[in-house]
């Protein structure tokens, strides 16, 4: 594998782009593993990555049923923040964003995290009485947080309609200059790259069908491609988390939904901010080759169909428009859909399972992208040592019914509330 | 879109529904705690053919049960919620 530097770019445009080598191979399943992943999404390959690069442990398997990142790494809208209200919630993605902040260096890869801001909208007194608090509980945890003026905000971003007469009136905002998006095929191939380097086997078209157990201990997997064996099986496989654990007779605390996103045609940079509202549930970001990203609500009913309402698209699209009346004469290029592992309480679960061998992370809902390298360093701490690390502690699969939930929402327990 | 044929109103767009939960989401009143938590956090997350609660929420108000597949989406048969509990009930007596 060739290392990424300045010069190795340099020569390799002197020379017509030929030269450049695979960046992880393509191997055949062995009969046995230490530990087995499955699911290459962001969080599984960095999940493989730290366990071999911090834990040693180098016998590992990434096992994709498709190609690595078709899933919702490769389907989300990138945003990657920490400002969330919930203690919990703030370490584990305080933890992950510090983690950001090196990864382009730490995998020689450029994942291209930009660190553009990440602005939420108050639309109300109401609104921005409760940015202030959740900006307080950030500062008061040590993560950054501005709380912006009307004005500030204009400035920040010109296009907003900040008229008085505005379908959502503008009245302030708060801001995580340290958030902002990164480029998500990057993320699964950097930590792919790099796992592999250090000799994790990543296997794709490699659909895990069920579960090798001896004595109730998980003792390898079943796959299309055979059978294969492992001390430790983690399942790390978003919208399929139930279908998996079933496999191995285990019902989860989560409902697959979908959450749709679109893009529209490319133009020259317009915002360079990302923004957000939480009262409406929008967001709006540009990337790097122009296209605006957008989003909103999830569809909120049980689905594995990838495929999204055409009402949200409407709303989404309506929403959108009202706040940055610019985008009214863009053109839709792509819209699309990915299955979200919407969990009870909308956070996440790692933790071991009833099951002796079997480990679970998923519980995602629509906002793991920007926790894939915490995720992925928390999960491999899990994986070689059995422990669950302090910060991933709360996220444990008793908590249900401990009473113990952690609803940054305070919304209940029902998925479709979020 | 989904088009879900209300038993009261006739057909509707979907928009005009809220997903409630599955139907063995159901907690009885005086469930064990046990069971309680197994009702409201354990999911078989179905692949396939389900079956769901829906209310009609911008119409009749009724709750629905509704059998729908998680893929195709293919909506095979909506009946009143009291209806589809009636039988066993009645059974069981
Ligand atoms: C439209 C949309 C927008 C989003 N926007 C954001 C955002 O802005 N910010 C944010 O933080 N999060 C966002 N998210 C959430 C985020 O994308 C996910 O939480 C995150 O990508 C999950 O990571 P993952 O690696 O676990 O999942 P995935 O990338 O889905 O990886 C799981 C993998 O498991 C594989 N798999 C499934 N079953 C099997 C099997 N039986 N055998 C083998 N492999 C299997 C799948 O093929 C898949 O590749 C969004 C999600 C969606 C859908
Ligand atoms: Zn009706």
């Amino acid at each position: 594998m060739t290392r990424f530097s300045a010069l190795s770019l340099l020569r390799a445009g002197l020379t017509g782009q030929k030269g450049w080598s695979r960046h992880w191979r393509d191997p055949e399943p062995r009969a046995q593993y230490d530990v087995i992943v499955i699911g290459g999404g962001g969080h599984g390959l960095a999940t493989a990555y730290y366990l071999a690069k911090v834990h040693g442990v180098r016998s590992v398997a990434v096992l994709e049923r498709g190609w690595i990142g078709g899933g919702n790494t490769g389907r989300n809208t990138t945003i990657v923040r920490s400002n969330y209200r919930q203690p919990q919630l703030q370490r584990l993605l305080e933890y992950s964003l510090t983690t950001w902040e090196t990864l382009s260096d730490e995998l020689n890869y450029n994942v291209m995290f930009s660190q553009r801001g990440a602005l939420f909208l108050g639309h109300s007194d109401a609104d921005m009485t409760h940015l202030a608090e959740r900006g307080d509980s950030l500062r008061c945890a040590g993560i950054d947080a501005e709380l912006l003026t009307r004005d500030q905000v204009a400035r920040l971003v010109p296009l907003l309609d900040m008229s008085p007469n505005a379908r959502f009136p503008v009245y302030g905002g708060l801001i995580q200059k340290r958030g902002g998006t990164a480029r998500h095929d990057a993320v699964a191939w950097g930590f792919a790259r790099a796992a592999d380097a250090l000799g994790v086997d990543i296997i794709q078209n490699c659909e895990v069908t069920g579960f090798a157990m001896t004595g109730g201990k998980v003792t390898g997997v079943k796959t299309n491609r055979g059978e294969v064996g492992a001390d430790r099986v983690g399942i790390c496989v978003a919208g399929s988390s139930g279908l998996v654990a079933g496999l191995a007779g285990l019902k989860l605390p989560i409902e697959s939904h979908l959450l749709q996103a679109f893009v529209s045609e490319p133009v020259k940079p317009m915002l360079d901010t990302v923004v957000m509202s939480q009262s409406i549930h929008a967001y709006i970001s540009q990337s790097d080759k122009g296209e605006m990203v957008v989003g909103g609500d999830p569809d909120h009913y049980p689905t594995y169909s990838q495929r999204g309402s055409p009402h949200r698209i409407e709303e989404v699209a309506a929403q959108a428009i009202s706040l940055i009346p610019a985008l009214s004469r863009l053109r839709m290029l792509r819209g699309w859909a990915g299955t979200t592992d919407m969990s009870f309480d909308g956070s996440p679960i790692i933790d071991t399972t009833p099951v002796d061998g079997l480990y679970l992370n998923g519980g995602w809902c629509y906002g793991g992208f920007k926790a894939t390298p915490g995720s992925g360093r928390l999960y491999a701490h899990l994986l070689a040592t059995g422990e669950s690390h302090e910060i991933a502690a709360p996220f444990s699969l008793d908590r249900f019914a401990r009473g113990a939930t952690i609803d940054e929402a305070g919304a209940g327990p029902l998925p479709q509330a979020r | 879109m989904m088009l879900i044929a209300c038993p009261h109103c006739g057909p509707r767009a979907h928009v005009e529904f809220d997903y409630g939960r599955t139907l063995d989401a159901i907690l009885p009143l005086d469930a064990a705690p046990e069971q309680a938590a197994a009702v409201l956090y354990a999911r078989d997350n179905p692949r396939g053919v389900s079956q769901e609660l829906w209310q009609h929420t911008h119409g009749c108000r009724a709750w629905l049960v509704l059998t729908r597949h998680t893929v195709s989406h293919e909506i095979s048969a909506v009946v009143p919620w009291v209806a589809a509990t009636a039988a066993p009930r009645e059974s069981g007596a």
